[in-house]
C-alpha cells in the first residue's frame, strides 16, 4: 500500500480523543430537544467525516448533511467547455490545479483534450504559470484559475506580478467563487419537492481554510440574520468533532453564534494582505452558473476593468460559447450538493456513475460527496 | 485535504517577494506576500498551493515534523516530495 501523508497528521487523529469528543458530544446531545442537521459547507470536511467513520460515532440527533464545498465538483460544464476550447487553440497552453483534469464538460475533460494534443499542464502553484510563460514567450498561456477564498489570493499575486513583469503572454480564465452566498442560497431558495427544505439544515460547520484568509467574519450574518450557528473548524477528525460538540452545545444553551474551533490558523479578521490584494484585482460578477445549483447572484469573481485586456473570457469571446447546458438527467449532484439528497439515493451511484468514469461532479473530484462515499462506503454498512 | 507540513525558511528575496523553503528536505521557491508580519530566515511557515500564509511557533512546527518523519522515512525520493506536494495542493 502506498503511504499517503494524509495518515500522518496523528495528534489530530488520535483514536482515543475522537473516542472522548464523541462522549462529550453524546452526552451533551441528550440536552437536544430535537435532531440537529449540520452541513459542512466543504468537501474536505465530507471526506474526514467519511474517512474516519465520524457519522457512526455520533449519536442520531446528529446529522451531517454534505455542501458544496468542492471548486471542481461545482464548475459547470459551460466553463469545462471553455477550457477544453481554449486548451485546443493553437499556440495556447493551459495551466491549472489539482482534480480539474478529470471533470467532464460537454466537449470532454482537459484529460481527453490533452491526449489529443492539447497542451495543458498541472501546477501545484499558480506562479508555475508565470514560469511557462516566461520560458515560451511565443505561447499565450492561459490560467484556468479555480477556488474557493483560499486560493484566490494566489492568483491575485500571480497577475499582480505578471504585470509587474512585464509578462505579456499570460492570461486567465476566472473562476474563483465564494462561500458566503452559496450558504445564504441553500438558505433561501425552496424546492417544490419538499416544502421548505431550508428547514433543513440547522447549522453550518465553515471551512478554516478559507477563514484564513477572509476571516471567520464571512459568516457573520448566519447567526445574527438566519439563526443558523456557524462554527469554523479544521479538516482533521479531532477538529471536525470538536467543531460538532461546539454546536451542539450552542444549541443545548440556546445560543446562536459564529465561533472559532480552528484558532491555530483562524481569526474573525483573516489575512489582511490577501484580502486587499484580492480587492485590488477582483470585482464581484453579477451571476455564476454553480453545477447542479444553478445561477447564484454574486457567488463568483471577475478580474476588474483595469485588467481586462489579460481576462480570457474576453479576449476570446468569439469561440467561447455563452449557451447554458443541461446535467445528466439520470444525475442527482444538485440536490446532493443543496443537502436535500445523499450520494446513496441517486440510482446511478457505484453503477453508470463511479470515480475512473464519473457522470456527475460530486463523483469527480476527490473532495466530492459521492467520491467520498464511493471510497469509504463500507463504513455505512 | 488543505492541509500542510511546516517548512522552513531558507532563504528570502524581498524583491521577488519569493522564499525558499525547505519542507522535510524538499526545496521549493514560495511567494511570501501574504504574510503579514515580516519573515525571516529560520521561521517556520504554512505552505497553500506555493504560498506561505502564515508563521507558526517553532516548537509546534518541531513538533508536527517529528510525526511526519518517521513515515517518510519509509518512502522512496518521489513517492516523499510527491506526498509533501500533494500535502498543500488543495484548490478549495
Amino acid at each position: 500500500m502506498r503511504l499517503e501523508l494524509k495518515n500522518l497528521y496523528d495528534d489530530f487523529r488520535d483514536p482515543d480523543t475522537i473516542k472522548a469528543l464523541a462522549k462529550l458530544i453524546y452526552n451533551e446531545a441528550k440536552g437536544l430537544q430535537k435532531p440537529v442537521n449540520i452541513m459542512e459547507v466543504c468537501g474536505g470536511h465530507t471526506h474526514t467525516i467519511m474517512k474516519y467513520g465520524l457519522k457512526q460515532l455520533l449519536p442520531e440527533s446528529i446529522r451531517f448533511i454534505h455542501g458544496p464545498g468542492c471548486p471542481v465538483c461545482i464548475m459547470p460544464k459551460e466553463r469545462i467547455d471553455h477550457a477544453t476550447i481554449l486548451a485546443r487553440q493553437p499556440d495556447v497552453i493551459l495551466v491549472t490545479l489539482g482534480d480539474m483534469i478529470k471533470v467532464p464538460g460537454s466537449r470532454g475533460s482537459l484529460q481527453q483534450a490533452r491526449s489529443e494534443g492539447a497542451d495543458v499542464r498541472f501546477v501545484y502553484s499558480p506562479l508555475d504559470a508565470l514560469k511557462i510563460a516566461k520560458e515560451n514567450p511565443d505561447k499565450t498561456v492561459i490560467f484556468f484559475a479555480i477556488g474557493f477564498e483560499t486560493t484566490t489570493p494566489m492568483t491575485a499575486a500571480l497577475i499582480d506580478r505578471a504585470e509587474k513583469l512585464g509578462v505579456k503572454n499570460l492570461l486567465y480564465h476566472i473562476n474563483h467563487v465564494t462561500v458566503p452566498e452559496v450558504m445564504r442560497e441553500l438558505i433561501d431558495s425552496r424546492d417544490e419537492h419538499i416544502d421548505s427544505y431550508n428547514n433543513r439544515i440547522d447549522a453550518f460547520i465553515g471551512p478554516s481554510h478559507v477563514s484564513v484568509i477572509a476571516g471567520a467574519k464571512i459568516y457573520k450574518e448566519f447567526p445574527k440574520r438566519y439563526g443558523r450557528p456557524v462554527v469554523v473548524s479544521g479538516f482533521e477528525p479531532v477538529d471536525v468533532m470538536e467543531g460538532v460538540w461546539m454546536l451542539v452545545r450552542q444549541f443545548v444553551q440556546n445560543r446562536c453564534a459564529l465561533e472559532i474551533q480552528y484558532r491555530r490558523s483562524v481569526t474573525m479578521e483573516g489575512n489582511l494582505t490577501a484580502q486587499k490584494q484580492i480587492e485590488k484585482i477582483f470585482e464581484k460578477r453579477g451571476l455564476f452558473k454553480w453545477r447542479g445549483l444553478g445561477n447564484i447572484p454574486h457567488s463568483a469573481l471577475k478580474l476588474r476593468e483595469a485588467y481586462a485586456h489579460l481576462d480570457a473570457e474576453r479576449v476570446y469571446a468569439d469561440i467561447l460559447p455563452v449557451e447554458e447546458i443541461e446535467d445528466h438527467k439520470l444525475c442527482i449532484c444538485g440536490d446532493i450538493l443543496r443537502g436535500m439528497a445523499e450520494p446513496t439515493e441517486c440510482q446511478v451511484f457505484g453503477t453508470a456513475c463511479t470515480p475512473s468514469k464519473p457522470l456527475g461532479s460530486c463523483m469527480v473530484s476527490s473532495e466530492g460527496a459521492c467520491a467520498a462515499y464511493y471510497k469509504y462506503g463500507d463504513l455505512l454498512k | 485535504m488543505c492541509l500542510s507540513i511546516p517548512s522552513k525558511v531558507v532563504k528570502i528575496d524581498k524583491e521577488k517577494a519569493t522564499a525558499v523553503v525547505d519542507t522535510m528536505g524538499v526545496q521549493r521557491e514560495v511567494g511570501i506576500d501574504f504574510i503579514e508580519n515580516e519573515v525571516k530566515i529560520g521561521d517556520y511557515v504554512l505552505i497553500h498551493i506555493g504560498f506561505a500564509m502564515n508563521i507558526i511557533s517553532e516548537e509546534e512546527a518541531l513538533a508536527s515534523i517529528e510525526t511526519y518523519k518517521e513515515i517518510l522515512a519509509l518512502m522512496d525520493e518521489e513517492q516523499k516530495r510527491q506526498a509533501i506536494l500533494d500535502g498543500n495542493n488543495c484548490s478549495g
